[in-house]
């Protein structure tokens, strides 16, 4: 009899894995929360380091998925072993499966737990994600006022690298994005001035390293430096104040829009789940494998894999994959 | 008839020793008040205060009225030890005299009266008092055993730590411990011999008369109990054990209003040998609790302050949270005696002179946020959005820039730092003719009421809001949320507001009250007052706080302090915590749902913190 196995979550990392479990002969329930398949990718525009529109990788993944069993609009609520078998609740249905992939992601931080930045209060304080959708509705930013904006400031690390916000870890992918979201702005608005603030750059993937290069000669300006606080100014402007520690000068400044470079948090869901099946959760609250080097997909629990941002921030090339990885170790499960 | 034997010399010269002593010292401590507190005392001395504090003294002194609140067993520990004995050397004495006619005899009669008579049938009264006699020895040998249990296991009497102690509180205590076995010994001996004692001692007296050379031991007994006596009352001085007649004194000055100061007087000697040394403040402190640093709690910091050898470590592992101040049975001021010493330790010379002076525009309520009000920009915002609802006429003194309120800097020592900023905000505050300051911070509220001295009344946000809502001028409309109150150190053991927040908070939703709250309640982790724990640990104690305060089970956790609300935010992604004022503003915009808003409160007297 084939084998069933459950994936959780229907982002680029769940996808992919259904996709190769599906081609090597197994029954494959893909569960996905949302009502639409691709998880946070399907919400950007363009994808760096090329640019490349962002529904061309989900409807790539999507349509290639056979005769995987994709249920949309159903969350998984927990996950119990028995008998060697895992009983997964869902919108109050019980599905049965041999093996289970976790993929469930991450959560964008809730830029709002960084109140001095203003995010909920301010309306010209917004995240990456939401200039994502402005890209995505208007090709181009906007104040709330719907004025055409003249300087925009990018922050970077908001949610990342923050003891303060028990965010200590990197998110990792938020840098190459505000260099490449301070690109679109410049061919967008050509006029505007754009600054990002940020504490290093971290550009460690191909072709990143480029775009910073092409964001510095289109006259985006880098300042090292943490904004401590903001403030809403006449006209819904936001006064900015930051410490550029290169020059060792503390720094005031009105911009039209703050974009917020919210970072990648582990999913209180998930972590719920995580718990049902005894999984150990990493220092940052990631789930952990069993070998961060050798076994990066396998959980303590026979039978339960992990994959994608679940385990840490990660970019779509890495969690893809991490995916085609973690289909291997759960057909090698199986076939045993 | 006169009585006496060459071994009532060790209790005759300790007790004099002891007396003379404590007399010194006391004398030596009231001499070396300050002007003002000695006038508090000359003002005071005749009047009932003097009563009172004596009440207080038999409440604590003898029945340790607050070790039974937080323990029975350590309560009862404590009093039978200190009543019983007291009891025993008062009815002894009552017993002599009656048997002497009133003759009044050298003290160590009583105390050896079973050696000296032995021929009690003129006594009147006779059944009555060698009953009593035995039944308070007994009394007083249930808590010293139950001190040796203590020692040997803390736990069942409340206490998860029990304080360290030093050779010589260990020598005092050993003699302390033999006082009492060694008199039921030697009392039981000679009524063994001599047909004397009560229920207990004559019939332990009978039970051991038969072993052999019982009567070799009567006098080395009597001797025995004599030296430990002596030994005991000499080592008083030089141990914890001068808390017992210091306690008093404290009692007394503490009556007549004396307060600690800001900077150490000899009321802080009093304070400092006040300590018992009991340890029950190691059991309050999170940082034994929470985070197992056990090392650095009030009991440890005074008894070096006393011994003049206060080291950095000590002065500085402590988040001056007030809580142990609140749990010491003997109400030592323990953080303001930290923050004192803190203010002693040589200035690092920090200036903040450079800093420019603000201006505001004038205004009737001058409203100041702080530096924490610029990092909590929601607060701010829904204060004035309430100021605004009420029709208050203010100016946001701090809108475009701040300066700190000092605070921060006066917790850790930085006095002077601390007054230069004090001094421009105090300029800005009288600069806009104002009627009342009102900040949305306790940290700032705090300062502005202790050291700014400033001409008009300061209110914390939740005070003046629950007068503008009490009056009716601030409509409101409860929802049904179920809501949880923190309260913050500065605002509650700082400054007493423990009522108006949770007034305001009935006016808003369900208030739910929880165990750990107002004096007791817990730290959020937050304190600016320490710098050597790091951001885990306070994330540690404010989960912990949270659940105390039952977090999980209400809508909405409430707060009046920004840097609660911060320190929670970080610490948790499960709770939604909010500032008293942003959930007052959920209850504002109800009244433009409801068509009738309820009013059901009267106005009561509001208080100010300065
Ligand atoms: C602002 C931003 C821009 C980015 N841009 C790029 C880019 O340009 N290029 C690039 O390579 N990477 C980019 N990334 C990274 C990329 O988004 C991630 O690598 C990718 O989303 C990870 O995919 P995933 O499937 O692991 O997680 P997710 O995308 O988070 O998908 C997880 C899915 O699981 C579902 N789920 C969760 N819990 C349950 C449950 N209990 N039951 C059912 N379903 C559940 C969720 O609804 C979600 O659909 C960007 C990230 C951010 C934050
Ligand atoms: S990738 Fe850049 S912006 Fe994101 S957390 Fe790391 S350093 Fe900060
Ligand atoms: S400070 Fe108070 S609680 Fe602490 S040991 Fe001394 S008397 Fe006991
Ligand atoms: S003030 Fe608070 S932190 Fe300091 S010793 Fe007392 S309980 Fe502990």
């Amino acid at each position: 009899m084939t084998k069933t196995v459950a994936i959780i979550g229907g982002g680029v990392a769940g996808l992919e894995t259904a996709k190769q479990l599906n081609s090597l002969g197994y029954s494959v329930k893909l569960f996905e929360k949302s009502n639409t398949l691709g998880g946070h990718v399907a919400k950007w525009d363009r994808l760096f380091p090329n640019k490349r529109h962002a529904s061309e990788v989900v409807s790539s993944l999507t349509l290639s998925q056979g005769n995987t069993q994709t249920l949309v609009g159903t969350t998984v609520s927990s996950i119990k072993r028995q008998h060697g078998n895992f009983i997964i609740s869902a919108n109050s249905n019980n599905h049965e499966a041999d093996a289970v992939v976790l993929a469930t992601g991450f959560e964008l931080f809730p830029a709002e737990k960084k109140e001095e930045y203003g995010y909920g209060l301010f309306e010209n304080v917004i995240t990456s994600a939401d200039l994502e959708q402005m890209f995505i509705k208007h090709g181009k930013p906007a104040m709330a006022s719907g004025h055409k904006p003249v300087r925009i400031a990018f922050i970077h690390c908001v949610g990342s690298r923050d003891e303060k916000v028990n965010r200590p870890y990197c998110s990792k992918v938020c840098c190459v994005t505000a260099v490449k979201q301070a690109i679109e702005v410049k061919e967008a608005i050509p006029n505007c001035e754009v600054f990002c603030f940020y504490m290093d750059l971290r550009m460690f993937g191909p072709g990143y390293e480029d775009l910073y290069k092409e964001a510095q000669s289109k006259g985006v300006t880098f300042i090292r430096g943490r904004l401590s606080e903001s403030s809403e100014i006449e006209g819904g402007r936001v006064q900015i104040k930051a410490e550029d520690t290169l020059a060792s000068t503390p720094l005031k400044m009105s911009v039209d829009i703050v974009v917020l470079m919210v970072g990648m948090s582990p999913q209180l869901d998930t972590s719920k789940l995580a718990a049902d099946l005894g999984l150990s959760l990493n220092a940052d609250g990631f789930i952990a494998a069993t070998d961060l080097h050798t076994n990066p997909t396998e959980t303590t629990t026979k039978g339960v894999f992990v994959t994608g941002a679940c385990t840490g921030p990660n970019n779509i090339t890495d969690t893809v994959n991490a995916a085609k990885a973690t289909a291997l170790d759960v057909h090698n499960y199986l076939s045993r | 008839m006169s009585y006496y034997h060459h071994f009532v010399i060790p209790f005759t010269a300790g007790l004099l020793f002891l007396v003379i002593v404590v007399a010194a010292k006391w004398i030596i401590w009231i001499k070396g008040l300050n002007n003002q507190q000695k006038r508090q005392v000359k003002g005071n001395i005749f009047t009932k205060k003097s009563l009172l504090a004596t009440w207080e003294v038999l409440a604590e002194s003898l029945f340790h009225r607050k070790v039974f609140k937080k323990n029975f067993l350590l309560g009862y520990m404590h009093m039978s030890l200190a009543l019983g004995w007291f009891l025993l050397i008062a009815m002894g004495n009552l017993e002599t005299r009656i048997f002497t006619h009133g003759q009044l005899n050298p003290p160590y009669v009583p105390i050896f009266f079973e050696f000296f008579e032995h021929d009690l049938s003129t006594l009147r009264y006779k059944e009555i008092f060698t009953f009593v006699m035995d039944f308070l020895l007994l009394f007083v040998l249930s808590g010293v055993a139950l001190a040796y249990f203590k020692r040997a296991t803390s736990k069942p009497l409340g206490m998860k730590q029990a304080t360290k102690h030093a050779f010589v509180d260990k020598l005092a205590l050993t003699s302390l411990w033999l006082i009492f076995p060694l008199r039921l010994a030697a009392e039981s001996v000679t009524a063994g011999l001599y047909g004397t004692g009560g229920f207990f001692t004559r019939w332990l007296g009978e039970a051991i008369a038969p072993l052999p050379a019982i009567d070799m031991l009567y006098y080395p007994l009597w001797w025995a109990y004599s030296l430990s006596l002596g030994l005991f009352f000499i080592s008083v001085p030089f141990t914890r054990y001068m808390h017992i007649p210091t306690e008093t004194l404290l009692i007394f000055l503490r009556k007549y209003g004396i307060k600690e100061t800001e900077k150490h007087t000899s009321y802080t000697q009093v304070e400092l040998n006040a300590c018992s040394r009991c340890g029950i403040c190691i059991d309050s402190c999170q940082l034994s609790s929470e985070l197992g640093i056990s090392s650095s709690q009030s009991t440890y910091f005074l008894k070096s302050l006393r011994d003049k050898k206060a080291t950095d470590y000590l002065t500085e592992t402590c988040m001056l949270c007030g809580r142990c101040d609140y749990s010491c049975p003997v109400g030592i001021e323990n953080s303001t005696i930290r923050l004192n010493q803190r203010r002693e330790s040589p200035a690092t010379g920090t200036s903040f002179g450079y800093v420019p002076a603000i201006e505001a525009s004038k205004g009737k309520i001058a409203f100041f946020a702080g530096c924490m009000g610029q990092l909590t920009p929601s607060v701010t915002r829904a204060t004035l959005a309430l100021f605004d609802a009420a029709d208050v006429e203010y100016t946001h003194i701090d809108k475009d820039a701040t300066i700190c309120c000092g605070r921060p800097l006066q917790v850790n020592g930085e006095e002077n730092a601390a007054r230069e900023l004090a001094q421009k905000n105090k300029q800005l505050i009288e600069g806009t003719g104002a009627e009342a300051l009102v900040t949305t911070c306790p940290i700032c509220a705090r300062i502005f009421a202790e050291s700014y001295e400033l001409s008009i009344p300061v209110y914390h946000h939740t005070q003046f809001l629950y007068q503008l809502a009490a009056s009716g001028q601030l409509k409101l409309a409860p929802s049904n949320n179920l809501i949880t109150y923190h309260d913050p150190c500065e605002l509650g053991r700082g400054l007493g507001v423990y009522d108006e927040p949770r007034e305001l908070l009935k006016f808003a939703g369900n208030l739910v009250e929880v165990k750990s709250s107002k004096t007791n309640s817990l730290c959020c982790g937050g304190s600016l007052a320490i710098t050597s724990i790091n951001q885990q640990q306070r994330n540690q104690m404010a989960r912990k706080t949270l659940q105390s305060i039952g977090a999980n089970d209400v809508d909405f956790v409430a707060t009046a302090c920004p840097l609660c609300k911060k320190t929670f935010t970080a610490a948790s992604d499960e709770n939604a915590i909010l500032d008293i004022s942003e959930i007052l503003v959920k209850a504002f915009a109800n009244t433009k749902q409801s068509s009738k808003p309820e009013q059901k409160q009267t106005a009561k007297e509001t208080s100010t913190v300065n």
